[in-house]
């Protein structure tokens, strides 16, 4: 890889999901971040019972970030053939779990606000 | 209080967003040139198209133009990709003119002839083009003629493939040879005695339909043969042995110095000369052909070919490291159609796009170049569905990793695999925008 700078990185991005798609999901990741960080300034402390139940999609998420690449890449848990690609499994299945973490508990926490009295 | 808070902290964060956004698109090339040049380049593949485009931003009034026929824009790597049925023919073809700048010219005619001293490109309509300064980028022709025997419309029946001659052909060998995943037999993978472009080509097919065959239980039923005119199975000393390793874990029997010369298609049977010159006759089921390799006529007719070196291929006569033209300064040869020892690779063009473009530049501006082509080609060696090697090197035969520490070149690994198939073409496609 010639060059490989941030620059470089998006432009290969762009290419794999087309310009609109990336930036869009760029977008919503960034929203479900903001989200997320909103909810904790404004409700000013976490939730545990909504915590436990992200934390419970936790594996959901991490399976389902497997299964994607696999399915998009004629990939399976076979073609696995080093350490390097053992790192590279986890790291998506990691990204996966936070992913589907960070998402329920914001979805949660933006449908049910806290009352007053509550926890 | 708290709500304003807020309210300033996200907007602050998407204003980061936004400038990260902004500083992606900002081009971060040099200073751009002003200059009346009339350039001339013959084919809009890989690297007609990505000099163009680099050259269309950096240079402020330049005549660009563009003289190639072809109206598919081919991404060539992934032809093995259609010939082992993992992608669509149309996963490689693209139009020529998606890729092209505003404010360059295309003709779509081909180059008929190259006036090196008068500097005038004739096209086959008839149009003559002058130049300041040229570049032949047309790539190189495929010499289906000089298998005896066989022809392109034979592709796809009686146990026939031949990937490299288009996304139709590729589609067409994968239905050859998936039969021989299916039913087993002889199947024989050959190679051109020729350069040929990503010598790794041959060697990916044997690899994926071997591993094919025995992912739909059927390796007992199958024997496979690879044959090539060379002494060994890569150019590349350490990357020959490991192949030849891989080779014989895989139970892939070699034939080195064996040409093909001909095939009689009905009774499958192939003929190859060995290292004494005597015929060799081989029975196939499944037959894998690619062509010996020679640059367009129009080169070979317009005096641009090396003398003494590759006289039955024509390659450009330059230098290997500015790729300029050895007795014409004001020519340069980029991607397949270079006499270079090594680069017939879209990876090479990548690296060779910016070295003459700097060439040009400093041509233009009355300096000495300052980039100079290493030989680098890369070839993501696929060893079965889902693993890969990433294999780099230069004109030394030198492994220069892109890397190093991290993706080892000679392991089959997944995420060489995963290189290949997610990152590769768009990687291509940014370079061919310029921008990678």
């Amino acid at each position: 890889m010639k060059d490989l700078t941030l620059t470089t990185l998006i432009a290969v991005f762009e290419e794999i999901f087309g310009t609109a798609l990336f930036w869009a999901m760029v977008a919503a990741a960034a929203l479900v971040t903001l989200a997320y960080v909103v909810v904790l300034i404004r409700d000013r402390h976490v939730s545990w019972r909504k915590f436990l139940y992200a934390q419970l999609s936790m594996p959901v998420g991490a399976v389902v970030a497997v299964w994607f690449v696999m399915s998009m890449t004629n990939s399976s848990l076979a073609s696995l053939g080093g350490p390097l690609d053992v790192i590279i499994l986890l790291a998506i299945a990691l990204a996966g779990a936070i992913g589907a973490a960070v998402l329920v508990y914001t979805a949660q926490s933006l449908m049910q606000p806290p009352s007053k009295t509550s926890e | 209080m708290t709500a304003h808070l807020n309210r300033r902290q996200i907007l602050s964060l998407a204003a980061g967003g936004a400038a990260l956004a902004a500083a992606a698109h900002s081009p971060a090339q040099a200073k751009t040139i002003s200059t009346k040049a009339r350039i001339v380049i013959i084919g809009a593949g890989a690297g007609g198209t990505a000099l163009a485009n680099r050259l269309a931003r950096r240079l402020d009034g330049a005549t660009i133009t563009l003289i190639d026929p072809r109206v598919d824009h081919l991404y060539q790597p992934g032809l093995s990709l259609v010939a082992a049925g993992l992608k669509p023919a149309d996963y490689v073809v693209s139009k020529t003119t998606d890729w092209l700048p505003k404010g360059t010219t295309l003709i779509s005619e081909a180059a008929a002839a190259i006036d090196p001293e008068a500097q005038v490109v004739a096209t086959s309509g008839g149009q003559k083009v002058g130049y300041d300064f040229l570049v032949v980028a047309p790539g190189l022709v495929l010499d289906h003629d000089a298998i005896d025997g066989f022809s392109l419309d034979m592709v796809g029946e009686n146990g026939i493939g031949a990937l490299y001659a288009g996304p139709q052909y590729a589609a067409a060998t994968w239905k050859a040879a998936s039969k021989f995943t299916e039913e087993g037999g002889v199947g024989l993978f050959t190679r051109p005695a020729t350069e040929m472009k990503c010598a790794g080509a041959p060697l990916k097919h044997t690899f994926l339909i071997e591993d094919i065959t025995r992912t739909n239980g059927n390796r007992g039923k199958a024997e496979l043969h690879y044959a090539a005119p060379q002494g060994s199975l890569f150019g590349v000393p350490i990357v020959a042995e490991k192949v030849r390793m891989l080779f014989g874990d895989r139970g892939i029997n070699t034939h080195m110095k064996h040409t093909l010369t001909a095939i009689e298609a009905g009774a499958k049977r192939a003929y190859m000369t060995d290292a004494d010159g005597s015929t060799v006759e081989m029975d196939y089921d499944y037959i894998h052909v690619i062509p010996p390799q020679r640059a367009p006529d129009v080169i070979r007719q317009s005096g641009l070919s090396w003398a003494d070196k590759w006289t039955d291929q024509g390659w450009v006569e330059c230098d290997k490291g500015t790729l300029q033209h050895l007795r014409y300064d004001t020519i340069w040869a980029l991607g397949d159609v270079a006499g270079v020892p090594k680069g017939k690779t879209a990876a090479s063009v990548k690296w060779q796009v910016p070295v003459v473009e700097d060439g040009l530049i400093a041509a233009i501006e009355g300096r000495d170049p300052t980039e100079i082509y290493n030989g680098y080609t890369s070839c993501p060696m696929i060893t079965r569905v889902g693993r890969a090697m990433l294999v780099e090197f230069d004109y030394n035969n030198n492994l220069v990793p892109s890397f190093p520490g991290v993706i080892a070149p000679l392991e089959e690994l997944w995420i060489s695999w995963l290189m290949k198939e997610v990152a590769l073409k768009a990687t291509y496609n940014a370079m061919l925008r310029g921008d990678a």
